[in-house]
């Protein structure tokens, strides 16, 4: 039997997405074992990321550092921008490396059932990027949902004032963490055959 | 046969039943509660959906059992038999399993082999029901023709809840968010509508090509409430937005559609026939359907209780034309005598107790 203190620290383990009780039994004793090593190296990453986990106030996705490593990056196309729902979305773009410019996170998709109103995303600041100049394109990645696509379209009329060409993906995301295992060529595809918005 | 070497276990009252030697007429004889008609359902789950009880995979598995069930058949295929079968793990009760020659496969990939149809009795009243009754049938007869109407069904209904949402909301809806709800309203609506019309066009061919007989010919004719075109219907939505506003709801669309069934010749409404008429209006139907939704699969057609209620020409015509189908046809019934016209060449059992006998 674990004392109380160890069996908190698998109870926080195991509410991890895609862990559950017994994966997160394991990782403690892994980390008991190791813990001269493993456990040290652990704890301090974690207190990085909860000293420095800060929202980009440029793109609003979550980094260490601000504005984040994406804005700041002068390799980076400033004249692109790629709206996602969510940072998940964000970062398995990101992971593929098939955009070259820059993202903007809305914080979610426009749902009258669940109360999710255009106030309640990042859009005005989306609208006060491209006000401000310097932005040719605008695509619109969205997930392939039925909230998702009229969150695109819906930001397509927003943007129609703007002299920017305003693309979507040939086809919608798969929502949040299945990106995660849509292979590199598919959305590679969707991003290129991207087209205008009608 | 297409379906041979039939197996259930842990299924409803079966605790484990085995039918084997199929023919084209296959009759299972009990009385009512005997499980014949779960041997129907067994078969039905052979086909994309949710059956024809439209029950969840814990209704049906057996009380008392492990929690779970399989069912598998052998489905005659041009060399070697395909063995199709569906199962529930006990580990994982409400999610239900299709397997393809023992491999895992997607429930929609069980509609490239067989097309299965049913009637059964709690289809009786459809003609009298409410139009949502025939809105869903008319819905699964699309589906069995064109795969995708399921999502579109799925869609649509998704962007009318977000639609009434907003309308019902206090404050007055953002018009452009409004605006962007309502083209994808109309794009599924549009795209919903024109599939059940294609349905109705298809049937309307199939029926007036079927042989005359004691069969009373339905004529069906589909009633829309919103354009067919997609600007049209979007356009509509928009003009009509103070009206379901007041009215909390949206009222013009696929959701509000009819289907109208009347008899040729005398033109009387379908739920003005009689019990009799009503059920060869729905056997026209059915059979309709099943030619037109085989489409060089084996068909496979499940008639629960249908041969008792009706006379004896009408009774002979349906086995006449079945017969010339080649579907391969399960039919239920309390009794023999019904059936005497086929018993000859039938394959027949006796199901008691969730078990079955084989008696000629
Ligand atoms: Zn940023």
């Amino acid at each position: 039997m674990a004392s109380q203190e160890i069996e908190t620290l698998a109870a926080a383990l195991a509410r991890l997405p895609g862990l559950g009780p017994r994966s997160a039994r394991r990782a403690v004793l892994w980390l008991v074992k190791q813990r001269e090593t493993a456990l040290v190296e652990l704890l301090s990453a974690l207190e990085t990321v909860r000293d420095r986990l800060v929202e980009c106030p440029v793109c609003f996705n979550v980094d260490t550092v601000s504005p984040c490593g994406i804005c700041a990056d002068p390799r980076r196309d400033p004249r692109a921008i790629c709206v996602v729902e969510d940072v998940a979305d964000l970062w398995a773009l990101d992971r593929a490396r098939l955009f070259a410019g820059t993202y903007h996170v809305l914080g979610g998709r426009l749902s009258a059932l669940d109360g999710v109103r255009p106030e309640d995303l990042a859009i005005g600041p989306l609208l006060g990027r491209v006000a401000a100049g310097g932005i040719d394109e605008v695509v619109l990645a969205m997930n392939a949902t039925l909230e998702g696509q009229t969150t695109a379209h819906y930001l397509a009329e927003r943007l129609e004032q703007y002299p920017v060409r305003i693309t979507q993906l040939a086809h919608g995301l798969p929502v949040g963490g299945e990106l995660d295992y849509l292979d590199e060529g598919t959305l590679a595809q969707a991003l290129r055959a991207r087209r205008p918005l009608a | 046969m297409p379906l041979d070497r039939i197996a259930l276990a842990d299924f409803r009252n079966h605790r484990e039943s085995a039918l084997d030697g199929t023919r084209q007429f296959n009759l299972l004889l009990g009385d009512n509660g005997a499980g014949k008609t779960n041997i129907l359902e067994a078969l039905s789950l052979l086909a994309p959906g949710r059956g024809l009880r439209r029950a969840t995979p814990a209704e049906m598995a057996r009380k008392g059992g492990s929690g779970g069930f399989t069912l598998g058949a052998d489905l005659a295929a041009d060399t070697m038999p395909v063995r199709l079968g569906t199962l529930v793990d006990p580990a994982r009760p409400n999610r239900r399993m299709v397997r393809i020659n023992g491999a895992d496969s997607s429930a929609a990939t069980l509609g490239e082999w067989v097309s299965l149809g049913w009637l059964t009795p709690a289809m009786d009243g459809l003609f009298t029901d409410s139009a949502g009754a025939r809105r869903r049938w008319l819905d699964r007869m699309a589906l069995a023709l064109a795969p995708t109407h399921a999502r579109t069904a799925i869609r649509y209904d998704e962007a009318l809840r977000e639609r009434n949402r907003l309308l019902a909301d206090d404050a007055p809806p953002d018009p452009l968010w409004l605006g962007a709800i309502e083209q994808r309203l109309a794009e599924h609506g549009a795209a919903l509508a024109s599939g059940r019309r294609a349905l109705v066009a298809a049937l309307t061919q199939a029926l007036s090509a079927a042989p005359d007989g004691p069969f009373a010919r339905p004529l069906l004719a589909y009633q829309p409430t919103a354009p067919e075109d997609t600007a049209a219907f979007a356009e509509a939505l928009l003009r009509h937005r103070a009206r379901d506003r007041a009215a909390g709801r949206t009222l013009i669309g696929p959701h509000r559609d009819e289907l109208t069934v009347t008899m040729a010749g005398s033109g009387a409404p379908a739920a003005h026939c009689s019990t009799g008429e009503q059920k060869a209006l729905l056997i026209a139907v059915t059979l309709a359907h099943a030619e037109l939704a085989a489409k060089g699969r084996p068909a496979v057609l499940l008639l629960d209780e249908v041969a008792a209620h009706l006379d004896p020409s009408r009774r002979a015509a349906l086995f006449e034309r079945l017969r010339g189908s080649g579907t391969q046809v399960w039919m239920t019934g309390t009794e023999a005598a019904p059936f005497a016209a086929i018993m000859e060449e039938a394959a027949c059992w006796e199901i008691a107790g969730g078990a079955a006998h084989r008696v000629s």
